[in-house]
Formats: structure tokens, sequence, C-alpha cells
């Protein structure tokens, strides 16, 4: 296939790579891994250059150092938890293997299975000695090809949550392909948007999907955009956490992180309801003081309503009869309404 | 019973065996990752001793080994005897017509290994050996074995070949199949049926004491 994709990764920041499927993302994983040769191509890692066909460098897989976490994982039947970790770790001495790799075990949240063989762990198990495994030789990128697609919903939802917990202390740039947007609002803070092995956009995961224009290719994973704010107070007797957003206070699902850490939060057009003035007792506790940007009218019912909330974007799908109903305009200050129930829930790009 | 031929046939099975191990590991282990064209045509080459009659395979052996073959000739050169008719030419007829028995089983088990693994390898970090060792021979080992066992066992049963190159020369080329041919056209099926019963014995113990094994360690790998 062709494959025309260039983007970079800062260390520390997570690239998710978005697109149907045949578009390009699992094979440019494979072209920074090693295991596929571009006809051309530049690929270059932490100032180390992996391949460059115009200077005929070509650094094999096995010296590229790059973490490859794929979607069946790949783990060695034959060796235990601790043994695969430890397969990531033959630079090390010998003596030091099963310790470390013990460790890098317990990081992934993963304690008393160091004997057991893949076969008998669950699919989550499994996933995070992947991971460990990957992490293990210390590498200067890390791959994920859809590494929660394979495990039920409930465990996906626990595994994101550790790896959002993980990626902060990530000191390597992480590649994430996948097909979940829940996904890219959680763990990305780019976006690369693949169509037949192209790169049809790239940018800030709000940038990218707050941009009208690329419906045709993100229309399929509904609009959504993501605020981020820090987490002011849990409060577990009515399972609710609080976020501290500019905009306003935002109560969502108890979460587990600990306060004054940054949340971020998903937002489908479609859950957001605008308000003129003041709008009185409501059951939706979510009311972020907005101003309208942009009103788009599409074809149908459904207009479009960009709205700046203390300095991020959000989106509201609203009807065209509410937007003459309440004479919206551009620059009109209006409360968005969001239901804390619409918060955050798992959604596929489909 | 003619112990002599025994010998010489196990004999000859195991060093069939040992010459064909490191061959079938590396042969399996390149057909079945290799990507080059015409992979059918090196593949139907070398299972070429499968379909085509022992006494055509012993007629080009015997030609191969004629003094007047470039082959024939380097070899006397080099070691100074010729291989017809001899323990080291029916040895070089052995592994060469048990090369599919040994390389097949092995290469479907590297196939079965899938890239996957060896790509796991690698990003591992591991060298080409070591993923051999540690990752590939653990794997695969159950098909190698059973290359090893076929031709083994194969080796203790192959005729035509054997008479053609070999001959029938005690203690050098009388190989316990043409030993078993002997005692039949001499009448003596009693000898004939001992030596038939202990063939018998050996093949079912080899192959008993394989599927043990595998499944044992079939059992332990969970």
């Amino acid at each position: 296939m062709s494959l025309a994709v260039a983007f970079s990764a800062a260390p520390g920041t997570v690239v998710a790579l978005v697109g149907p499927s045949g578009s390009g993302k699992t094979s440019t994983l494979r072209a920074i891994a090693g295991f596929m040769r571009p006809a051309a191509g530049y690929v270059s890692c932490g100032g180390e250059v992996w391949l460059d066909t115009t200077a005929g460098i070509d650094v094999g897989a096995r010296r590229r150092r790059a973490g490859f976490v794929v979607q069946a994982y790949a783990l060695f039947p034959h060796l235990s938890a601790v043994e695969n970790v430890m397969a990531g770790l033959i630079d090390r001495p010998a003596a030091a293997r099963r310790e470390e790799a013990h460790a890098l075990l317990a990081r992934v949240h993963l304690s008393g299975i160091d004997d057991r063989k893949p076969s008998e762990l669950s699919g989550g198990q499994q996933q995070r000695i992947a991971v460990a495994r990957a992490l293990a030789r210390q590498p200067r990128v890390l791959l994920l090809d859809e590494p929660f697609s394979a495990v039920d919903q409930p465990t996906r939802q626990r595994l994101q949550a550790e790896m959002v917990e993980l990626r902060g202390e990530l000191p390597m740039p992480v590649v994430l392909v996948t097909h979940n947007v829940d996904e890219v609002a959680r763990l990305a803070d780019s976006l690369v948007l693949l169509a037949d092995g192209k790169t049809v956009a790239s940018g800030t995961v709000n940038e990218v999907f707050g941009r009208f224009d690329l419906r045709p290719h993100t229309g399929h994973f509904e609009t959504s955009m993501v605020l981020h704010a820090p987490i002011g107070a849990h409060d577990p007797s009515t399972g609710t956490t609080f976020l501290d957003h500019p905009a306003g206070r935002l109560s969502v699902g108890l979460m587990a992180a600990a306060p004054g850490s940054m949340a971020r939060i998903r937002v489908r057009a479609r859950d957001v309801a605008l308000a003129v003035g003041e709008p009185g007792r409501l059951s939706i506790r979510n009311r972020l003081r907005a101003t309208v940007s942009e009103i788009a009218e599409g074809e149908g019912q459904a207009v479009d309503v960009r709205l700046d909330v203390g300095g991020e974007t959000l989106i509201a799908s609203i009807t065209r009869e509410a937007v003459r109903a309440l004479d919206l305009k551009v620059g009109q200050p209006v409360v968005a309404l969001i239901k804390s129930m619409a918060l955050d829930r798992p959604g596929d790009f489909g | 019973m003619d112990w002599q031929a025994l010998w010489l046939s196990l004999h000859l099975a195991s060093l069939t065996v040992l010459l064909l191990l490191p061959l079938a590991v590396l042969l399996g282990r390149w057909l079945a990752v290799t990507r080059i064209s015409g992979l059918s045509l090196i593949e139907a080459t070398l299972a070429l001793p499968l379909v085509l009659p022992p006494t055509v395979v012993g007629f080009y052996l015997l030609v191969a080994f004629s003094p007047r073959s470039w082959f024939g000739d380097l070899w006397r050169q080099v070691f100074g005897g010729t291989l017809a008719f001899s323990f080291e030419g029916l040895l070089i007829a052995s592994v060469l017509i048990n090369i599919p028995y040994a390389v097949q089983p092995a290469q479907r088990a590297f196939e079965a290994i899938g890239n996957e693994l060896r790509e796991a390898a690698a990003s591992c970090g591991m060298s080409w050996w070591r993923a051999l060792f540690r990752i590939e021979l653990p794997l695969a080992w159950p098909g190698i074995l059973t290359g090893m066992v076929l031709a083994f066992a194969h080796t203790l049963g192959e005729f035509g070949v054997v008479l053609m190159v070999g001959g029938n020369i005690p203690g050098e080329t009388r190989t316990i199949a043409i030993s078993i041919y002997d005692r039949v056209q001499a009448f003596d099926d009693a000898a004939a049926g001992r030596m038939a019963a202990v063939l018998l014995l050996i093949s079912l113990l080899v192959i008993a004491a394989t599927l043990l094994l595998s499944q044992r360690i079939g059992k332990r790998r969970g």
C-alpha cells in the first residue's frame, strides 16, 4: 500500500493515529518499529535516525528501541509473566532481571502472577504484561496498536484509567493507534487523522475534533470536544467529582485521581444545551459561562454552535429552530448546559 | 537374528538424524519466513524423495558417487575412497532422502510460531540466535522432533535406495531391512520374523516415547 504520513511527537506526549481500517495506522507503527520498510521515508527518534532512505540508513528493528504493544499482545506463550518481561531486559545484567521485571509488573498493577503462563491469564493481565515488556527495554518511543481492543468494556475502562496514570510518568513519546474516541479524549495530546494512507489532518485533539470541514472523516465518531480542568473535590457520598473549570464548576462521576490533578472530560456536541440568561432551577448541574463564536448551519435540522468556554472550545449541536427562537448571534453570552450523566461515557468511533 | 545389521541400521539412523537436525532447523526456519520468489520450486525439489521411486533416487546417487562424476571424484581426492557400496555413501543417501521427512514438520512448526512473536523478540532486542534458542526452538521443537522421529524410522525401513547404493555388504551396508529380505529369500522365515518383530518393537517404542514427551511438555506449557 502507499503511505504518505508525516508527524512528530514530543517526549512525554501521546499522539493518536486515527482512521478507518486500511488507512495505514498499523503500517505507520510498523515502519517506526522497523518491521516495514517504506520505499521512501524518514524516521528519527530521540535524535537518532532510524530510517532515512535518501541517506541509505535503515537501523534494524532489534536496535531501534521501540516498545511495541500489538493488538494481540504477542506474548511468548512458553514463558511465564515475569519471564516475558525479562525477555525485554536482555540489556540488563542477568542477576538484576528478575527483580526489575517484578518491579515493572508492579508498575502495571500486576502482582502474584509472576509464574503464570499467558494462557492462564485474563486479557487485561496479558495486556499489562505486554505493556511492561515494552517498557522493559527503556524504549525511546512506545507504540500502542489498539491496546484496549481485545478486552471487555469494564476491563477497557480500567486499563485506560491505568494508562492515563502511566502516561504522566513516561519520558518517551507514545504513538497510539485507536478506533475509540474515548481513548483519544482521555489519552491523546494530539491527533493524526489518516485516510487511504494519507494524513487528512493533524493537530491537538480539540483542533481536529473541532474542525467542521473534517466531518466527512470524523462524522462517524460524533462531534465532541475535550475540556481540561483540575479536580476540585470528591464527594463519595453522592458519587460525584467536582472539577474547577474556569467557566464554571463541573460535576462528573467519581474519579480516581487526586484533587489538584488535571482531568479531561469529553463532551459530545449533542449533549450540550444552550440557555440565554440565567437558566433558573434545573436538574442539570453543569452550567458553563460561554460566548458564541461560530454558528455553522448544516443541511439538516442540526446546527453546530461553537462556544468559547473559559478559553476552551465547546461545540453544541442544537436545532435550527432553537437557534431562531433564542435569536443566537456570534459574540452573544450564553450558558452551556451539560448533563453530568452525559459526561465521559464510553463511545466508539465505529 | 542379525545383530550386526540391526546395529548398523541404528547407527545409520542415528547419524542421519544427527546430521539432519541442524539442517532441519535452519532450512525449516528459512523456508517458514522467506518471501523469495520461486519458493514453491525449492519446496518441490526438497519433496522429490517423497514421490520418486527409490530405484530412481538410487540410480542418480550411484551416478553421482561414481568417480567419473565431479562429486565422486572430489570425494576420492579428499577421502581416498569411493562412496558407492560404502557406509559413508549410505549415510549421504540416507540424509538426502530423509530431507522432506525432517524439514517439512520443522517448517510447519516454525510457520506456526507466526511473525508477531518473531517481531516481539526483535522488539525486545534479541539477536537472531537468541530469538532462535529462547523463543523459536522452545515453541517449534515438537515439530522438529516429529521430523527427526520420522527420519529415524524411515531410515530403519528404507530398502530400495539402500540396495541400489549400498548393496548388501555385511557390517558395511547390510541394514536390518535388507537382512530381513535376505532371510526371506533364504526361506528362513523364523529369523525374518524375529527381526521384523524387533523392528516393530523399536518403532513402537520410539513413537510412544515421542508422544509421551510432547504431551508432557504440552501440559507444562499450559
